[in-house]
């Protein structure tokens, strides 16, 4: 068993611009994360959440500090070296649900396999199944464009789920949805946390959201405000 | 990862046919013209030879006059053709030609025509061949047998499906048996009619037709070398016999001129060439636009897609995935572009050849080039929108509106 936790990070700090039009979006973030935790990041827009959650997401690299995803130190990685990390490690849920246009839900789910190297047959197989476990079996010929944005959500937690990664991203995940799908959604990721250990950090400024979580981290000016366990972790 | 790429294109072309389309259509083209113009050329070329070569190998016609028009000059004797015969070396034969023409007639049908008077010489040396009955001979020509031989065309119009050998037609007053019936040659270089002529022997004519009376009525003498070298040496020889025979003085001109249907043949075909290959590079230039506008394309089509090229870097996709997916998706379209354009140009050789009459050659290797440069243009210009693809910012990217 690795001893080391899921996200540990050391004095996260990044600036944006220089000169005058220098920006501190995060200050020194000192954040660790475990497996199975399902953490909700909020904060105010302008806070840092949006950048504090790239950064988990290996989607950007700090200014200054460290950041070990299990055990790997991030900041040292080239662009492709992150990519292979979300790649074999990391799903991601948007607020716009980013699905491909005119492209049907299971070729959409099947999108990750691909560059993973799955064989096809295999895909498609992997791809039915995920699809299966959101509730979308009955859909997965249609393109977003015939599907409501909580179906559309749904298939994207079917991308971001289909790899198997351990640590699942959603970044507002229920910000373009009504309050009646925002509760399918999120009973839909508690279900990920509970059943299958899959690690959720989320970001949202909604309180009800948030509730969720087992986990609330406030964010505020670019340094974490409060971290309260609202859940002891089973 | 080659193939995965390939399916991510094609994936990408079906979603957007319209616009795979619009793409396209400036390569098909392109390609189309370049594959027409070089195959009608060819065509031509080919066309331009075997028209040149129906008149007969390695063989020098001897007019009288300079150049195609000079007025007056005095026309030959049988006594030149004899001289010809027997004073050059490196000739195989050589043959008077009187010429005529009249309106040949049997029963109520008429037709206006060529006829030839010469020597059986001549069926050799211009390469003529029967498709029945017999040439005349060394003694039809010396009784000056009342007998003739007629193109394919003048026994069409003038017998159509009545047996023509044994039958009379008459010419002006005389009338001429017909023993032999000549293979069809086509066109000749000038695109007439090689098969719309009579052939008869020159004593006939001379005798029973109107005409220049003799010595001096043969309006040429056609000449045939042994071989290709030995004509470079009958065109000086005969130059000098002619003049001495023509007692033209060291200060006059030659009133004769010889043609070099070799000659001819090269310069025609080599000028059919260079209107080939200025065609063909009109045509390269609108492949070269072609190639611009899917470079277009796909760099509106990057900027497009920004979003999409986000959602595949944040899932896992390396920059050279992206980088693949883009150059594949533009060769995929230059490539299809390329073989439709292939087909559009057969479609084209097809009816043209039937209007310019050239006949259609295939040319595997015009047909490769084309489909490799046009393969080679959608690397080309495929290359600068998918480096910008992949060096996009994930974040960036997935905040593209």
């Amino acid at each position: 068993m690795n001893q080391a936790s899921l996200i540990e990070l050391r004095g996260i700090a990044k600036t944006y611009g220089r000169g005058d039009a220098v920006f501190h979006a995060l200050r020194g973030v000192d954040l660790q994360i475990d497996r199975g935790e399902f953490v909700a990041i909020m904060g105010p827009s302008g806070s840092g959440k949006s950048t504090l959650m790239n950064l988990l997401g290996c989607l950007d690299t700090p200014t200054a500090g460290s950041y070990l995803f299990n055990g790997i130190a991030i900041e040292a990685l080239s662009k492709d070296q992150r990519s292979l990390i979300r790649r074999h490690a990391l799903g991601f849920v948007f607020q716009g649900f980013n699905l491909l246009a005119r492209t049907s839900a299971l070729e959409n789910v099947e999108l990750p396999l691909l560059y993973r190297g799955v064989p096809a047959r295999q895909r498609r197989e992997m791809a039915r199944e995920a699809l299966a476990s959101v509730g979308m079996a009955n859909k997965m010929k249609n393109t977003p464009a015939e599907l409501s944005g909580g179906q559309q959500q749904r298939v994207a937690i079917a991308r971001a789920i289909v790899t198997g990664p351990a640590t699942l991203f959603a970044d507002e995940p229920t910000g373009n949805l009504d309050s009646k799908t925002t509760v399918e959604i999120m009973d839909l990721l508690c279900k990920l946390n509970n059943d299958r250990g899959i690690s959720i950090i989320m970001v949202t400024h909604e309180d009800d959201v948030a509730a969720s979580a087992k986990r609330v981290v406030r964010v505020k000016d670019g340094l974490i405000a409060s971290d309260v366990k609202t859940q002891p972790i089973s | 990862m080659f193939f995965n790429a390939f399916i991510l294109a094609l994936r990408e072309i079906r979603r957007n046919i319209t616009r795979a389309f619009l793409t396209v259509i400036g390569v098909v083209i392109g390609v189309a013209a370049v594959v027409t113009m070089v195959t009608l050329g060819r065509g031509a070329t080919e066309m331009v030879k075997s028209q040149i070569s129906n008149l007969g190998s390695n063989l020098m016609i001897l007019r009288p006059g300079q150049g195609w028009g000079q007025w007056g000059a005095p026309l030959f004797s049988l006594a030149d053709v004899q001289a010809v015969r027997e004073q050059l070396s490196g000739v195989r034969a050589a043959a008077p030609m009187a010429m005529g023409n009249a309106p040949a007639v049997f029963m109520e049908n008429v037709r206006n025509t060529d006829y030839q008077g010469t020597t059986p010489e001549y069926f050799d040396i211009a390469g003529w061949k029967l498709s029945e009955g017999r040439f005349f001979d060394q003694d039809d020509l010396r009784k000056g047998n009342a007998v003739c031989v007629i193109g394919e065309t003048i026994r069409k119009e003038l017998f159509g499906s009545v047996p023509a050998i044994g039958q009379k037609i008459r010419l002006r007053t005389t009338s001429l048996m017909v023993i032999g019936v000549t293979a069809v040659k086509g066109q000749g270089g000038f695109g007439d009619d090689l098969d719309d002529n009579i052939i008869l022997p020159i004593t006939t004519m001379q005798r029973r037709l109107a005409g220049l009376p003799p010595p001096q009525n043969i309006n040429q003498i056609q000449i045939a070398g042994i071989d290709e070298q030995s004509c470079a040496g009958i065109l000086a020889d005969l130059t000098l016999l002619m003049r001495e025979r023509r007692n033209l003085a060291a200060n006059e001109q030659n009133n004769f001129s010889v043609i070099d249907t070799r000659m001819i043949a090269e310069t025609m075909s080599s000028s059919t060439r260079i209107m080939t290959s200025l065609l063909g590079t009109v045509a390269g230039v609108s492949l070269l636009v072609g190639g611009i506008g899917i470079m277009n394309v796909m760099l509106v089509s990057v900027t497009e897609r920004t979003r999409e090229i986000g959602i595949r870097l944040a899932i896992g996709a390396l920059a050279r995935d992206v980088m693949l997916q883009f150059l594949v998706e533009a060769v995929t379209l230059s490539w299809v572009g390329g073989l439709a354009g292939i087909l559009v140009a057969y479609g084209l050789c097809h009816s043209l050849a039937k209007v310019v009459g050239a006949p259609f050659v295939f040319d595997p290797m015009i047909n490769l080039i084309a489909f490799v440069f046009s393969a080679a243009i959608g690397i080309m210009f495929g290359f600068m929108p998918a480096r910008r693809a992949s060096s996009l910012d994930p974040i960036e990217a997935l905040r593209h509106e």
